[in-house]
């Protein structure tokens, strides 16, 4: 993040050094030509941006202060203040769909954990590192779709292969997985785990390429152990990359919703139930256009303030 | 240079591959079952060849039975090629223009665009939906075009490349009176190249993947790409298992294959786009 902003501020003085050094050769590439070929090239992306993201965002502003029903046509939209946003936080499934993604957060730590070492083993103590790198990743660029058919299965309370392993090696009561109201949040993050570790671990090795090598070999000068130099310079370290992770980890846990509707449709009893399916099915099953452009907006409220929060909190422990 | 074996690192490569295996089992389970007449599924211990093979008939009745599999194969084929076209283009254009052209507000107007990357998109369906039934583009294939068409991540990432190009060769050819789009497309497109490989095979996989914007945007089933066909499929034969296998095996498989082609190229890009985005 910090990079990014010091590349603008260095592309911003190397781009006023140029304009100087233009008006002083009387360039005709400057003025006016070049404002217009830069808008002629940036067209494209901004006004489909405008229209597909920005427009959309105001306009759900709008739509949450009213009690619309799209069906309804445009002639029946009442004003109604706040009242979308009161019936919200008094209706309870929607908390519990709120409680339910602050539950999936937990999986961003684990997969935080299991990604950073995995990372720190194939960068450091394997052969065929490109290998190993193609078969975590797999998962993550698998159809979510494909892959929650497939656990459907595997899950499957009394016949599914997992089920069936855990009853061989003598447990008699295995869980039911996501047939089961206090598994099925757990099976779901399970799966978020597994898809995700491929792209954690990616990010992570490209992490450690950036620590200098000398700090290790001064370490092992000085007699560290392995422990010693993962928690005292890897994880240091590598605490700008975890950041990076962290949030878009919570970010990407907030729009988890191909897995939810096709393994278990936010159900048994509503156990998996996440605000975006709940806006979906108040969207376009229950047609409640206002009342879903207001969920829409607490959601996006909420992931900012996380995201800002997040920023904060990083003084105390990213070090740059 | 002699070439020193180390015991450790063996062993350790060894264990690595045992749970890249576990890792893996899913993947090697679905594909099993596919092969399998239904009765063997889920007999345990796990068969992992087949005792009857049964994979001509599965496969058969997924690519040309009540949910052909042919039909949305092309339809797939069709959105995520034209919408990678499409993001390709869009993105090389602002990424130059970004990168390269000195214009009012550049800086401003590149912030708008990075920050949408945060907004999660569900919070958007509704309002693009309705946009779109009213300018007619619900349950269109272009209409889905242009919702995977313009990518911050694709801008961000080619920009990144683009600024890796000395301004040294751009200023000469200017003065040799060239205009931004002749740069643009002789000299900055050639060099780029390979980031446009990088961010084309992401593209596809994504395009290919998504679920989300058919499940809203499409209502005609003869119009229904890959994810969508293979959640109907198992809404009909939930209870079949094998053919259900088939259907996701087909699913992921030209991803599998292109991903194995490409993955030097699309785990670099995930690299660029990820760390410095």
């Amino acid at each position: 993040m910090k990079t990014q902003s010091e590349a603008i501020d260095l592309t911003e003085q190397k781009k006023k050094a140029q304009k100087k050094a233009r008006k002083r050769n009387g360039d005709p590439f400057s003025g006016w030509k070049e404002n217009m070929s830069g808008y002629l090239f940036i067209a494209p992306m901004f006004l489909g941006t405008s229209l597909l993201v920005l427009f959309p965002i105001f306009a759900s502003l709008a739509l949450s202060f009213t009690d619309w029903n799209f069906v309804s046509g445009y002639n029946n939209v009442n004003f109604i203040g706040f009242d979308n946003f009161t019936a919200l936080f008094s209706n309870g499934l929607f908390l519990k769909a709120l409680k339910n993604n602050f539950v999936l957060l937990l999986a961003i730590p684990v997969t935080l954990m299991v990604s950073l070492a995995l990372a720190v083993i194939i960068n450091r103590y394997v052969y065929l590192k490109d290998l190993f790198k193609v078969i975590y990743f797999m998962p993550f660029i698998s159809s979510i779709v494909a892959v929650a058919v497939v656990f459907q299965v595997m899950f499957h309370p009394t016949q599914g292969p997992i089920n069936q392993l855990l009853m061989s090696i003598g447990i008699d009561h295995p869980p039911e997985w996501i047939a089961d109201v206090a598994y099925s949040l757990p099976s779901v993050m399970l799966i978020m785990i597994w898809t995700s570790i491929g792209f954690n671990l990616i990010i992570y090795l490209a992490g450690l390429q950036n620590i200098p090598k000398e700090l290790y070999e001064a370490a092992q000068i000085d007699g560290a152990s392995a422990w010693f130099q993962f928690t005292k310079i890897t994880i240091p370290l590598v605490s700008p990359t975890t950041f990076l992770l962290l949030v878009t980890g919570v970010i990407s846990s907030f729009k988890v919703f191909d897995l939810i509707i096709v393994l278990t449709e936010g159900g048994p009893a509503n156990s998996t139930l996440t605000p975006v399916v709940y806006l979906y099915q108040q969207a376009f099953i229950e047609l409640k256009t206002g009342y879903a452009s207001a969920i829409a907006l607490v959601m996006f409220i909420i992931i900012l303030i996380i995201t800002y929060l997040q920023f904060i909190g990083q003084k105390k422990w990213v070090n740059y | 240079m002699t070439f020193r074996f180390d015991t450790k690192k063996l062993i350790t490569t060894i264990i690595m591959a045992i749970i890249g295996l576990a890792f893996l089992m899913p993947f090697f389970w679905m594909i099993s079952a596919s092969l399998k007449v239904e009765e063997e599924v889920l007999t345990f211990p796990i068969q992992w060849i087949p005792e009857t093979w049964h994979a001509i008939e599965n496969y058969k009745e997924v690519w040309t039975g009540s949910m052909p599999f042919f039909l949305l194969y092309w339809n797939s084929i069709k959105v995520t090629v034209l919408t990678t076209l499409t993001s390709v283009t869009i993105s090389c254009l602002a990424a130059y223009g970004f990168a390269k052209i000195n214009f009012k507000g550049s800086n401003v107007l590149f912030l708008v665009v990075l920050a949408t990357y945060m907004i999660p998109p569900q919070t958007l369906l509704v309002t693009q939906f309705l946009l779109y039934r009213w300018i007619g583009l619900y349950d269109t294939h272009t209409g889905l075009i242009l919702l995977n068409s313009f990518s911050v991540f694709g801008t961000f990432m080619l920009r990144q490349f683009y600024l890796g190009i000395s301004n040294e060769i751009i200023e000469s050819a200017r003065m040799d009176g060239a205009g931004h789009f002749r740069i643009f497309t002789a000299i900055a497109l050639p060099l780029v190249r390979p980031a446009i490989a990088t961010y084309a095979i992401l593209r596809f996989i994504w395009t290919w993947n998504d679920f989300q914007y058919p499940l809203i945007f499409l209502r005609t089933e003869a119009l229904y790409t890959i994810q969508l066909g293979v959640q109907s499929f198992s809404d009909q034969h939930g209870s079949v298992y094998s053919l259900m296998m088939a259907a996701s095996v087909s699913a992921i498989l030209p991803l599998l294959i292109i991903f194995i082609i490409g993955q030097k190229n699309v785990i670099e890009g995930i690299q660029l786009g990820g760390v410095k985005g």
